[in-house]
C-alpha cells in the first residue's frame, strides 16, 4: 500500500508531462500568432499533429541505418525520464534520488548526442551543419547548466532536485545575488538549449538559419513525432526547472495528502501559462541572431553560472 | 580460494610467464601459426594475473604480501610488495592487457613483419606489472625504464611509414626525461643514507623544500608519461603509431602506470601534502583536460584523435588528485576519499572504454587501411558490430549516463561540491574554476566523439576503401563487445566497485567511501543520501523500458510501415559523397569559437581570378603554440649550444691536456673556497 501510494505522484507525474506538454507548445504557439496579430492554429494543434505523424508511414533514406531508426525511441526516453525527474506538482517523487541535476542534465546530453549523430546518419549537407552547430551550442549550455546546478547545489546542500525544490520551498532563503545570476543564466541556457529565438527558430525552413530543424529534416512519420515530442517535453522540462526552483510555490510537499496536490496540480498550470505567455513576449520582441553571436550569449550565461559559483564558494551569505 | 599471500608470487610467475613468451616470440615469431598462439598465450597468462589480483583485492588489504629476491644490486636487493593500489593497479593492467590479446589473435594476422612487434609485446606487459609490483626505488625504475624502452620498440614496430621515425625520436626523448626526473625524486627521498626500500622512504620525514622538490621532479616525470599538458607532446605522435592493440594498451593502460607512480610517491611514500601542492595540480589537471579535448577536436586522424583525448582524460584524472590532495591537506577525510575513488574508477573506466575505442579504431584501419576521417564515413553499414562497440565507447568517454564513464565524472563533481569548506582561499577561487574546466571538457568530448563516430561511421563513404571495408574478424569483435559489456557494468553497478577501492584509498587518505552495499537499490551515494545519489542501474532500465514501450506501442498501435526513398535534403540531394560534413568542417564552428587564439587558427580563401577555371581553395593554418613556446625555444637553444661546443671536437692535444689543466685548477679552487 506504502509502495502503490508512494508511486502514484511519480506515476502521475510521469504521465501528466508526457501530456501537457504538446498543450504547452500549442499554447506558446498561439500566444505567438496571437501578439502577431494572426488567429494562429488551434491550441490543441500539437496533439493532431503528432497523431497524424504517428499514423503515416516513415520514409527512410537510401542509406539510413539502424542507428537512424533507434535514435528516436532513445532520445525520447532520455528526454522522458529526465522531465518525469523533475518536480512539477509535487516534490515526493519516488525516484528522484536515482538522478539527480547533474545525471539529468547529463541525461538531456545524452538525447542530444544521439540527436546529432542522428542528424549525420544520411550524409546529407543540412544534416551536418546542423549537428555541429548543435554541438557547438551544447559546449556552452551543458558547463552554464553545470555552474548553475553547482551553485543550486551549495545553496540547499543537496544535487537531488526534490530536496532543492524542498529547500526553497522553506522560509529562510531570502533573495541572494547567487541565485539571481543563476536564474538569469538558467533562463538563458533554456532559450538556447530549445532551440527559440534568438538561438534558433522552431518555426524556421530557411535552411541557412536553421540548427533543430536540420537536424531533423530527413525524418517523418513515427520517427518524426517521437522527435517533435521529445522536443515539446524539453520545453516543459525547462519551464518545470525554473518553476520548481525559482518558484516553488504550490508544491506539494513529500508525502502530502490528495489535497495539497491538487493544489500543485493547480499552481502547476499557472507557473505554465505564465512561463508560456512569457517566452511568447520574449520571442516576439527579438531577432535571431547569427550563428556566430550565439557564444557571445551563452558565455554570458556560462561567465554569470560561474560567478554566481564562486560567490557560493566565497560566502553562504551570498 | 587462495590465501592472498601467495597472490604476488601467482602474479609474479605471470610476469616470468610474459619473459617465457618474449624467448617464444624470439625463437618462433617468424611463423604464421605461432602469432595466434602467442597472443592467446599472452591473454590466458594476463588473464592469471588478473584474477590474482582481484581476490588479493577483495581480500581487503588486511594482508600484504611482500617478497624481496637477492638479485639487483647487491645492499638493496629486489623488494616486491602488492598491497591494495597495486593490486589496483595489476588488474587494470591485466584486464587491458587480456582483452587487448584477445583482440590481436585476429588482428595480428594483419601485421607484415610479425618479428618486430611479437617479442617486445609481452616485454612491455611484463614491465608494467613490475612497475606496479616494486616496493623498492631501484626495482621501480630499473621496470619503468623496461616498458619505456619495451613500448618504444612497439612504436617503432612500422618504422618505415612516414611520421614514425620521429614519433619514436621524440618518445625516447620525453622517456629519458621522465626516468631522469624520477631518479632524482627517488634520490632526494632516500637521501644520502640511501634508504632506498619504500618502507624506509615512508618512514623518513622530508623538509618543505624536499618535499616541494620531489613533487615537482614526480609531477614532470609521471606527467611527461601520463601526458599531462605541457608534456604531452609525444603521446599523439607515439600512440597512434603503435599497432592497435598496442595503442590500446599505451593510452588505456601504460598513462595509468604513470597515474600509480604519481599516487604511490605522493600519497603513499611523501606523506603529508601541502595545500598549494593541490593548486598545482589543480591547474595542470584542468588545463590539460580542456587542450586535450580541444586538440582532439580538430584532428583528422582518428587514432590521433583518440590519443589527444586521452591527455584529457590524464587532465580529468589530474584534477581529481588534486582535489583529493586539497582534502587531505586540510584533513577532510571524507572528501579525500570521494576525490581518490573517483580517480581510481576513472582509471578503471578510461582503461576499458580508451581500449575499446583504439581497438575500434584498429578495426576500421584493417577494414580500409585509412586512419584519415576525411577517407572514411558509412561504415555502419559494413561493420555493425565494431560501430556499435565504438558508439558505447563513445558514449562513455563522454560521460553520458548510464554508461561508466558518467559515474566517475559525477563523483568528481560531488568531490567539488564538498570544497568550499576548504579554509585556504586560493582553493575557493581554484576549485570553481576548475569545476568550470572539467564540465567544459566533458561538453567538448561529446562533441568530439559525435564528431569522431559521425564522420567515420555514418553518412556516406568518402572514398572507395570505406565503400568496401568488411566486418572484422570474430576475436577483434568479441574483444570489443566484452569491452562495451563492462563500460555498461561499471556504469550501472557501480556500487561494487566503488566498495573494491575502499582498501585503496583507506591507507592512501585515511578514510573510504560509505560502504554502498548498504544503500538501497543498488544506488551510489558519495556522502550521504541527502546530499545526492545516483543509480545507473535505474536509470539505464528507465530509458531502455520506455524506448520499448514507446517503440513497442506505436508499432502496434500506430504504424510500422517503412518505405525506403532518396534522402530528402531540402529537394536537392547531391550524389557525391563530398558534399557531406566532413571532419574539417564539422570542427568549423568550434575551430573559430575556441581555436581562434588557442590555435591561431586562420581560415583563408584563395579564389582564382576572374575567367580562370581553376578550382577556389580554403587553407586553414593552425599552431600549436605549446610547442611554439616552450619547446621549440629549447630545441633552438640545444642546437645552438652544440653548435658553439662543435669545435672542441677538432682541437690538439695540447689544448685538449690544458683544458683538463684548468678544469683540473678550477675545482680544486671551488672545493678550497667551499670548505
Amino acid at each position: 500500500m506504502d509502495v502503490i501510494l508512494n508511486l502514484a505522484p511519480q506515476a502521475g507525474q510521469m504521465f501528466l508531462v508526457l501530456l501537457l506538454a504538446p498543450l504547452l507548445t500549442g499554447f506558446v504557439r498561439t500566444t505567438k500568432a496571437r501578439l502577431l496579430r494572426r488567429r494562429g492554429p488551434p491550441l490543441l494543434q500539437p496533439y493532431r499533429d503528432l497523431l497524424r505523424l504517428l499514423r503515416k508511414e516513415a520514409v527512410l533514406a537510401e542509406n539510413g541505418s539502424w542507428l537512424f531508426r533507434c535514435a528516436p525511441y532513445l532520445i525520447f526516453a532520455g528526454t522522458w525520464v529526465a522531465a518525469a525527474l523533475v518536480p512539477t506538482f509535487g516534490t515526493g517523487l519516488m525516484f528522484s534520488w536515482s538522478a539527480d541535476l547533474i545525471a539529468i542534465t547529463a541525461l538531456l546530453g545524452s538525447a542530444r548526442f544521439f540527436l546529432a549523430l542522428a542528424g549525420m546518419d544520411v550524409g546529407t549537407s543540412f544534416g551536418g551543419i546542423g549537428s555541429s552547430r548543435e554541438v557547438m551550442i551544447a559546449t556552452f549550455a551543458e558547463p552554464a547548466m553545470l555552474m548553475i546546478v553547482f551553485t543550486l547545489a551549495l545553496i540547499a546542500g543537496s544535487t537531488q532536485l526534490s530536496t532543492i525544490a524542498g529547500f526553497m520551498l522553506s522560509a529562510g532563503v531570502g533573495l541572494r545575488v547567487s541565485l539571481g545570476l543563476a536564474l538569469v543564466a538558467l533562463i538563458m541556457v533554456a532559450i538556447a538549449e530549445n532551440a527559440r529565438i534568438p538561438i534558433d527558430n522552431p518555426a524556421t525552413h530557411l535552411e541557412l538559419t536553421m540548427v533543430h530543424e536540420a537536424m531533423v529534416l530527413e525524418y517523418s512519420g513515427r520517427h518524426l513525432a517521437m522527435i517533435e515530442l521529445s522536443a515539446m517535453l524539453k520545453l516543459l522540462l525547462y519551464v518545470s526547472l525554473i518553476a520548481c526552483v525559482f518558484a516553488p510555490w504550490g508544491l506539494a510537499p513529500d508525502g502530502a495528502g490528495p489535497i495539497p496536490h491538487f493544489v500543485g496540480i493547480g499552481a502547476y498550470f499557472l507557473k505554465l501559462i505564465v512561463a508560456a505567455i512569457l517566452l511568447a513576449i520574449f520571442e516576439t520582441s527579438i531577432a535571431k541572431m547569427r550563428v556566430f553571436r550565439v557564444p557571445e550569449f551563452l558565455g554570458a550565461a556560462l561567465m554569470l553560472g560561474l560567478l554566481a559559483a564562486l560567490l557560493r564558494f566565497m560566502s553562504r551569505s551570498f | 580460494m587462495m590465501p592472498p599471500t601467495i597472490t604476488l608470487p601467482i602474479i609474479l610467475f605471470s610476469v616470468c610467464g610474459f619473459l617465457g613468451l618474449v624467448v617464444m616470440a624470439v625463437a618462433f615469431g617468424s611463423s604464421r601459426r605461432a602469432t595466434p598462439m602467442l597472443y592467446g598465450g599472452v591473454s590466458i597468462v594476463s588473464l592469471v594475473a588478473l584474477i590474482a589480483s582481484t581476490i588479493q583485492l577483495s581480500a581487503g588489504g588486511h594482508v600484504t604480501p611482500e617478497l624481496t629476491l637477492p638479485m639487483g644490486v647487491p645492499w638493496i636487493g629486489v623488494h616486491f610488495r602488492l598491497d591494495a593500489l597495486s593490486s589496483f593497479f595489476v588488474a587494470v593492467i591485466d584486464l587491458g592487457a587480456a582483452v587487448a590479446s584477445l583482440y590481436a589473435i585476429g588482428y595480428g594476422r594483419h601485421e607484415h613483419e610479425p618479428l618486430r612487434v611479437l617479442p617486445f609485446y609481452p616485454a612491455f606487459l611484463a614491465g608494467m606489472n613490475l612497475v606496479v609490483l616494486a616496493g623498492d626505488a631501484f626495482t621501480f625504475l630499473v621496470s619503468w625504464e623496461f616498458m619505456s624502452l619495451s613500448s618504444w620498440a612497439l612504436v617503432m614496430a612500422h618504422h618505415r611509414d612516414p611520421g614514425n621515425i620521429r614519433a619514436g625520436y621524440i618518445y625516447l626523448l620525453t622517456a629519458s626525461f621522465g626516468t631522469l626526473c624520477l631518479l632524482l625524486a627517488f634520490g632526494l627521498m632516500a637521501g644520502p643514507a640511501g634508504g632506498y626500500t619504500f618502507e624506509t622512504i615512508r618512514t623518513a620525514h622530508y623538509s618543505g623544500g624536499v618535499a616541494a622538490l620531489v613533487l615537482a621532479l614526480v609531477l614532470l616525470g609521471a606527467g611527461s608519461k601520463a601526458g599531462l599538458v605541457p608534456l604531452h607532446v609525444w603521446l599523439p605522435l607515439a600512440h597512434p603509431a603503435a599497432p592497435s592493440h598496442v595503442s590500446a594498451l599505451m593510452s588505456g593502460v601504460m598513462t595509468k602506470v604513470a597515474i600509480y607512480a604519481f599516487i604511490r610517491v605522493v600519497f603513499d611514500l611523501l606523506g603529508e601534502p601541502s595545500w598549494w601542492s593541490s593548486m598545482v595540480v589543480l591547474a595542470l589537471g584542468g588545463v590539460s583536460a580542456v587542450l586535450g579535448v580541444l586538440y582532439a577536436l580538430i584532428q583528422q586522424d582518428l587514432k590521433r584523435l583518440l590519443a589527444y583525448s586521452t591527455v584529457e582524460n590524464i587532465g580529468i584524472i589530474y584534477i581529481g588528485l588534486g582535489l583529493a590532495l586539497a582534502f587531505r591537506a586540510n584533513g577532510a577525510t571524507a572528501g579525500a576519499a570521494l576525490a581518490l575513488t573517483a580517480v581510481l574508477l576513472h582509471v578503471l573506466n578510461h582503461s576499458l572504454f580508451k581500449s575499446l575505442l583504439f581497438l575500434g579504431a584498429g578495426a576500421v584501419l584493417t577494414a580500409t587501411g585509412q586512419r584519415d576521417m576525411d577517407r572514411l564515413g558509412g561504415l555502419i553499414h559494413r561493420m555493425p558490430i565494431t560501430a556499435f562497440g565504438f558508439l558505447v565507447g563513445s558514449v562513455a568517454i563522454s560521460a553520458l549516463p548510464p554508461l561508466n564513464g558518467f559515474v566517475s565524472e559525477w563523483m568528481t563533481f560531488q568531490a567539488i561540491l564538498q570544497s568550499p569548506n576548504l579554509p585556504q582561499w586560493g582553493l575557493k577561487f581554484m576549485i570553481p574554476a576548475v569545476g568550470a574546466l572539467l564540465a567544459l571538457s566533458a561538453a567538448l568530448a561529446a562533441a568530439c566523439f559525435v564528431r569522431g563516430f559521425g564522420i567515420t561511421f555514418l553518412g556516406r563513404p568518402r572514398a572507395p576503401a570505406a565503400a568496401q571495408a568488411r566486418e572484422t574478424d570474430r576475436f577483434s569483435l568479441g574483444a570489443m563487445l566484452l569491452l562495451a559489456l563492462l563500460c555498461l557494468l561499471v556504469g550501472i553497478l557501480p556500487g561494487f566497485v566503488i566498495d573494491a577501492l575502499a582498501p585503496v584509498t583507506q591507507p592512501l587518505v585515511g578514510g573510504r567511501m560509505p560502504l554502498q552495499a548498504d544503500v538501497p537499490w543498488l544506488s551510489i551515494v558519495p556522502i550521504a543520501a541527502s546530499r545526492s545519489s545516483y543509480n545507473g542501474l535505474l536509470v539505464f532500465l528507465f530509458i531502455a523500458a520506455s524506448a520499448w514501450i514507446a517503440a513497442l506501442a506505436i508499432h502496434r498501435f500506430a504504424s510500422h510501415a517503412v518505405r525506403r526513398s532518396a534522402a530528402w535534403d531540402c529537394g536537392y540531394p547531391d550524389p557525391s559523397p563530398l558534399t557531406q560534413y566532413s571532419a574539417g568542417s564539422f570542427v568549423q564552428p568550434i575551430r573559430r569559437v575556441y581555436g581562434t587564439t588557442l590555435f591561431q587558427a586562420r581560415e583563408r580563401i584563395e579564389m582564382p581570378a576572374p575567367g580562370d577555371v581553376g578550382p577556389a581553395r580554403f587553407h586553414v593554418d593552425l599552431r600549436d603554440l605549446v610547442w611554439d613556446w616552450l619547446y621549440a625555444p629549447i630545441a633552438r637553444i640545444v642546437s645552438f649550444a652544440a653548435d658553439r661546443l662543435n669545435h672542441l671536437q677538432f682541437l690538439t692535444i695540447r689544448r685538449y691536456l690544458s683544458l683538463v689543466f684548468v678544469a683540473l685548477i678550477v675545482l680544486l679552487l671551488v672545493l678550497a673556497i667551499w670548505m
